[in-house]
Parts: structure tokens; C-alpha cells; sequence
């Protein structure tokens, strides 16, 4: 903000947003937070107490709570991490190598999965996965062992999904940063001996460093609330094997009918959030 | 940013304008109205409660001219029915006129405050004198009060293929005396008709409430006496032997493939599956299951099939080691209840008359294949010949338990499925899930737990 000194009717063309966002933004988070330190429920108790940090404190000592913890660190590395960013990357650099026809039918596909409402996408691969599903056809048809997927790995089904889905906002992100990319300091670099991995890696990288950080930061931050598609395949299951913390969240507040506590979850997984970007913002060194 | 005069501003205009928005919300609404919320079958082609309440609105708005009812049918497994209808009745938008709730959820929604006393309705009702008294307690409240009507109940026992039993060699009136017998059945089953599933006993989370009481409290009720609640004490069992027991029954039919595929036994859906795929195409040779089976299998039914009383057979299901009184069953059974935040009580009240004709409650208990509640019902020639098996069913109601119709009830059915879901998979074994049932009980009630 500008720090001349104005008068107060410059708010004036500011207050319908400000008053949308504190109704419709402010007010449910806050509500929120309160909900969390009180005990309410959905069924069973009709009143509702400030319990204080009881439900935090009951969420650290909940095994259940600990391994959801545990299974979204491992769905958002494996998925967002790992796999949206680093083949959205791949996707980026080889489509700029390919010819037209294959560019453009590439990006279709990615990018289909892409627009595919979330649950679509859940029953999707959730047929692909399961028992009787396409996968176990394909291997069948090339005589290896099928098995069913969604129960044998259920948090690596659930991650293969999400990249599946998500990998085309990565591949956007790459391909509009590497077009930025002066074609002169390639061609230097090429002239100056410098190989293709080492041209990657001492050129290419460090220029869309931003774009990493961000990308990275917007996948990790989606693939945390990712609910839809795992309640859709698996529903956290088989025992609590794919139960990450969104789940967890939705068993405790609607199933367990334990408002208060589900939503102390929901608060933490705020809190993993912001651990996340700040530890990217720190990496990269990213202006935002 | 200061906190300054605009702040304050937009503070008092938020106010004003979230006021504004919740004053006018639900305007839409007809004043001579009844919404009726109830749960649809995931089966699309189980349509006969649509069909009974269609016929049902037609009636009424006949008799009550100028008067609507707008019937809003929830499609979804049972436990998400229960969610939903109670985000439905936190509010007084969205709360429907009447509900029709699980008779073990009335008393969990009742402390919650969402349904309204029916006391000052049932002195000048007629019918309600027909009610044995066993169904007048399933929805009445611990404050004495009776917030639902029952329409109906059902028993549990072992349905079974008798053709699947000539061929592996096993008596058409199989008769088990204790647990032993049926996994022993099942075994004989599994070697000599390979390709058919030979026990399904419901498990785990997905198919919720079915699998804990069709599944778990038919085993662990006859393990002993109040397995699950001590009324005498006043507190809730801890996981004991009998809990333990019964879980090691669940994990060896599992363990042993005796059973569905795990990951069809821990499906939402695997109930539909049973009724209409399974046990029709010969594909299932013995179930836990309820007395409400062959609606599934009627004329004009789900998945038609008129052989089913030739080809299926029932038979209690024994206590453990056969100790008295040898035999047990589970019953539950739903109701028609008022919302405390319904805009009209009084219609809806008229419509759960119109409900509980005589002749529209027969006529419900004969296309859903329930137990009769109603004393009348039960004599109607109509109903006695409705069903094969409705006299076997009926007679179980001697054997039968009730589960501990408490506010808490809900979240310790949840514990039990998660104790099931672990054994089941194999991620625990049964004196663990036990355990962590025991630990889990303890917070939900607040430590009041007995050990068993």
C-alpha cells in the first residue's frame, strides 16, 4: 500500500469486496477455528463446550490421526512432488522437441484428465484399478501376476491417480516457462560445448527456478486436500491404509459425527500447508 | 492495515447484510407443504419404498385438499443417509417435515436435538394402541418421551443354497448347533463346490451398521449376555473374550477364503451384491443375513427370481458353543419421526397417519418383507402369506436382541467396524482390535466401561 496519507473514502470503491470476502472467507474460517476448541458434535450432544486444546492434544496421541499424517506426506511426495512436477516437467521439455501433431495430441490427453471433473477421474481409474479393472486385463493379456491394485497398494493406486490427473497443470506451467526461455543462451551453450543434460541442468533449471517454486508450491497445496478422488476409489480403506488426512478428517467430522475434532484436523492440515510453502518459499528463494 | 472507521464500518454492514441474508433464506417455501426425507435403496432397481410412498402422497393429497407433499428420497449407503439427514435437520432451511430414521439413530438425534416429541399427537391416535410395546421402546427416549414411529422390524439367521448344499454333500435342513458347525459347513463347501463363495458375513467400515449388526453383534450376542452394555451398571463392556471371539470368527472366515473377496466384503455395496447378484446366480452358498431378503426377490422386485424359496433355505444361527438358549438373533427396524425444526409438524403428523392405515401398514410390510410391528399386521392372512420364510422369521423375535438404544450407540458401532475392517484385511489381530476398541470406547463414553 501506498503510504501517502488519504482519506478514508478511498475505501469506498473497496468495501463490496472487502465485505464478500470477510462474509464469505473471513467468517466461515473463523467460525471454523472456534468450532475447533469446542466439542461439538453432529449427532449425540445437542450443546457445544470450549474444550481448549483437548481436541489438538486428542489428535497427536490418535494413532489413527499420526498414520494419516504419515500416508499424506507420502501421497503428497510421491504424487505432487515426485510425479505431477517432474513428468509435468518431462512432458513440457519433450513436447517442445516433438512435431505438431504429436504436440497437439499429447496436450489433448494430458489435459483431458486434466478438465475431467474430480470424480469422474475417481471412477475412472478406480475401474482401471480394481479387480476386474483394465490393469489386471492388460497384464493378464501379457502373463504377469494381476492383483487387486486398490487393496494390495491402495496409497500408491490413490497417488498414481492424482498424477494422472493433475500432471497437465504442471505441464502448462513448464511449457509457458521454457518458451521464455531466450532460444540465444541455448544456442551459446550448445556453440560452447555443453551437453544436453549438462544444458538442462546449468541452464534450463535455474532459469525457470521460479516457475518451480511455484508449481511446486500449487501441487503441494492441492494434493493436501485432495478428498474426492481417494473417498471415490478406495474411502481411505482397506482398513485406513489410503486414509490421508482429508479423509481422516471426513471420517471424524461426519461419520464419527465429532465436528469439533474434525475440524481441529482440518486446522493442522492448514498448519501442513503453510509448513510446506514456507519450506519452498525458503528453497527457492521465490518473490512472490 | 490500522484498525480504523472503515473497518468498523464494514463490520457493522456485514452484519447487516449476513442478518438480511438469513431472514430471507427459505422464502421459497409452501406453507401447506410436507417434505419427507428418506433414504433410497443404491440399488436403482429397488424402487418399492418410492412406489409405497408415491402411493402413499396420492392418497393424502386427495384427502387433504390443497395440500402437498414433496417426498425428497437420499440416495446413499445407510451411513451417509444418517450424515446427511442430519446436516438436513440442523437447520431450519433444510429440516424436512418428516424423516425416516434407523430406530438405534432416533436416540443420538433426540439428544442432539433434532426431533420433536410425538406425546401430545398420540393420545388421540387410534392406532397407536396396536403397537406391541417392544416397538413403542425402540423409539421412545431416555426423558420417557416417543419420538418415532415404527413401521416395521426384522430378525437375522443363515439363509442358505440348498442346491449348493446337495452338491457338497450337506443336509437340506442344515441345522448348526454352534460356530464350529457353520465354518465347518463353509469348509466342506469350499473343497466341494469350488467357484461359489461359501459363508458371506458382513464386514468393516464401507458397509457400515449391516456389518456390524448382521456381522459382529450376531456372533458376540450369543457369546454370552449383555455383551456390549451392562444395563445393571449402567456402562458400556470393554472388548473381552466374547469380543474377541467374535472377531477371531470374522478374521478365520476371511483368513481361511471363506468368504468374498476381502475387497468385495469391505464394498459400501457388497448388501446389493448378496441380493442380487450372489445368491441368485448361485453364486453364494451361506449368509448372515436378515429377514428382509426376499423383497429383493418378488414380483416386480430388484432381480426377480421365483425359485428363491425353492433354492434358499433358513436356519437360526446358534449361539457359540451352542449354550442357551442356542439360538439368536438382532433386531432394529426403522420410524417415521418429526424434526424439532420442521415449518409444519402438524401436516407431517397427518401423513405419518396416513402412513399407519391399517391397510397402507400392511401393505408396507408386505412389499418391504418386514416384520410386523403392529398386532393387527401381524394377524392379516395378507401378510402371514406374503413371504416363505415370514413364519420363520417371525419366530425368531423370541431369540431376539435389541441393541443399546443410547446416544453414544452410533460412534461404538463405528469402533466395532473399524475392529472388524482390521481383522479382516489382516492388519491386526483380534486381541489388538480389541484393544484398541477397548481404548477407543473408553473415550467415546468417557471412561464409563466394565470389564466384561
Amino acid at each position: 500500500m501506498s503510504a501517502t496519507r488519504t482519506g478514508w473514502w478511498r475505501w469506498v470503491p473497496l468495501t463490496p469486496a472487502t465485505i464478500l470476502l470477510l462474509l464469505f472467507l473471513a467468517g466461515p474460517i473463523g467460525y471454523c477455528v472456534w468450532i475447533a476448541f469446542t466439542d461439538t458434535q453432529l449427532t449425540g450432544a445437542s450443546g457445544s463446550d470450549f474444550v481448549g486444546l483437548d481436541n489438538f492434544r486428542r489428535a497427536f496421541a490418535d494413532d489413527n490421526f499420526r498414520n494419516a499424517v504419515r500416508l499424506t506426506l507420502v501421497f503428497t511426495f510421491v504424487s505432487a512432488v515426485i510425479g505431477q512436477n517432474t513428468l509435468g516437467l518431462a512432458l513440457a521439455g519433450l513436447m517442445r522437441a516433438a512435431s505438431r501433431p504429436v504436440r497437439t495430441l499429447t496436450g489433448t490427453l494430458v489435459i483431458t484428465a486434466w478438465v475431467l471433473p474430480e470424480i469422474v477421474a475417481a471412477f475412472l481409474l478406480y475401474t482401471f484399478f480394481r479387480r476386474e479393472g483394465t490393469l489386471n486385463a492388460i497384464l493378464d493379456w501379457l502373463h504377469l501376476p494381476s492383483q487387486n491394485w486398490l487393496f494390495t497398494l491402495p496409497i500408491l493406486a490413490v497417488s498414481f491417480a492424482n498424477v494422472w490427473r493433475g500432471t497437465a497443470f504442471s505441464m502448462l506451467i513448464y511449457s509457458a516457462a521454457l518458451s521464455e526461455i531466450p532460444r540465444e543462451i541455448t544456442e551459446a551453450a550448445e556453440v560452447d560445448g555443453a551437453s544436453g543434460p549438462r544444458r538442462i541442468w546449468y541452464i534450463t533449471l535455474p532459469m525457470i527456478r521460479r516457475s518451480i517454486g511455484t508449481n511446486l508450491m500449487l501441487n503441494t497445496l492441492s494434493t493436501l486436500s485432495v478428498f474426492g478422488l481417494i473417498w471415490a476409489m478406495t474411502r481411505g480403506g482397506p482398513g485406513n491404509r489410503s486414509q490421508t488426512l482429508p479423509v481422516f478428517m471426513y471420517d471424524q467430522a461426519f461419520l464419527k459425527s465429532l465436528i469439533g475434532y474434525g475440524t481441529a484436523v482440518a486446522l493442522l492440515l492448514l498448519l501442513v500447508g503453510s509448513l510446506f510453502s514456507i519450506v519452498y518459499l525458503r528453497l527457492m528463494k521465490v518473490e512472490v | 492495515m490500522r484498525p480504523t472507521a472503515p473497518l468498523i464500518l464494514i463490520t457493522a454492514v456485514t452484519a447487516l447484510v449476513a442478518g438480511t441474508l438469513t431472514a430471507c433464506g427459505g422464502s421459497g417455501d409452501d406453507a401447506g407443504t410436507v417434505k419427507v426425507a428418506y433414504n433410497r435403496s443404491t440399488d436403482n432397481k429397488i424402487r418399492f419404498k418410492d412406489a409405497h410412498l408415491e402411493a402413499a402422497k396420492k392418497q393424502f393429497e386427495k384427502d387433504h385438499p390443497g395440500k402437498k407433499i414433496k417426498l425428497i428420497p437420499i440416495q446413499a449407503p445407510d451411513n451417509d443417509y444418517a450424515t446427511k439427514a442430519q446436516q438436513m435437520m440442523r437447520s431450519p432451511k433444510t429440516a424436512p417435515d418428516l424423516v425416516y430414521e434407523d430406530t438405534f439413530r432416533i436416540n443420538s438425534d433426540i439428544k442432539a436435538g433434532y426431533l420433536k416429541p410425538l406425546d401430545d399427537y398420540l393420545p388421540q391416535w387410534d392406532q397407536w394402541g396396536q403397537f406391541v410395546d417392544t416397538a413403542k421402546e425402540a423409539a421412545k427416549a431416555e426423558d420417557g418421551r416417543t419420538y418415532g414411529i415404527p413401521d416395521g422390524t426384522d430378525t437375522r439367521g443363515l439363509w442358505f443354497n440348498k442346491e449348493i448344499f446337495a452338491k457338497a454333500g450337506l443336509p437340506a435342513d442344515w441345522q448348526p448347533k454352534n460356530w464350529g458347525e457353520i465354518l465347518d459347513a463353509a469348509r466342506t463347501v469350499k473343497r466341494k463346490v469350488p467357484g461359489v463363495i461359501p459363508l458371506n458375513v458382513y464386514t468393516g467400515k464401507g458397509p457400515g451398521e449391516a456389518a456390524v449388526m448382521q456381522g459382529f453383534e450376531m456372533l458376540l450376542y450369543g457369546t454370552g449376555e449383555d455383551p456390549l452394555y451392562d444395563p445393571a451398571a449402567k456402562k458400556w463392556v470393554a472388548g473381552g473374550k466374547g469380543f474377541r471371539d467374535s472377531l477371531d470368527f470374522v478374521r478365520t472366515v476371511y483368513a481361511e477364503k471363506l468368504g468374498p473377496d476381502v475387497s468385495d466384503a469391505l464394498d459400501p455395496n457388497v448388501g446389493t451384491r448378496v441380493a442380487t447378484e450372489w445368491f441368485p446366480e448361485g453364486k453364494l452358498a451361506i449368509s448372515l443375513d436378515g429377514s428382509w431378503m426376499g423383497q429383493n426377490w418378488v414380483n416386480k422386485g430388484p432381480k426377480e427370481w421365483p425359485d428363491w424359496s425353492r433354492e434358499l433355505a433358513q436356519t437360526p444361527m446358534p449361539t457359540q458353543n451352542g449354550q442357551a438358549p442356542g439360538k439368536v438373533s438382532m433386531s432394529g427396524g426403522w420410524a417415521w419421526s418429526i424434526p424439532q425444526k420442521a415449518k409444519n409438524p402438524d401436516l407431517a403428523w397427518e401423513f405419518v397417519k396416513t402412513l399407519q392405515t391399517r391397510q397402507n401398514a400392511t401393505q408396507w410390510c408386505v412389499v418391504a418383507a418386514q416384520i410386523a410391528v403392529r398386532k393387527d399386521v401381524a394377524a392379516d392372512p395378507e401378510y402371514l402369506r406374503s413371504m416363505p420364510g415370514i413364519e420363520f422369521f417371525t419366530g425368531l423375535v423370541q431369540y431376539t436382541h435389541y441393541r443399546p438404544a443410547l446416544p453414544v450407540y452410533p460412534q461404538v458401532s463405528t469402533a466395532i467396524g473399524e475392529a472388524m475392517e482390521k481383522v479382516t484385511t489382516g492388519d491386526s489381530s483380534p486381541a489388538d482390535a480389541a484393544t484398541a476398541y477397548t481404548d477407543q470406547l473408553t473415550t467415546i463414553v468417557d471412561g464409563a466401561v466394565v470389564s466384561p
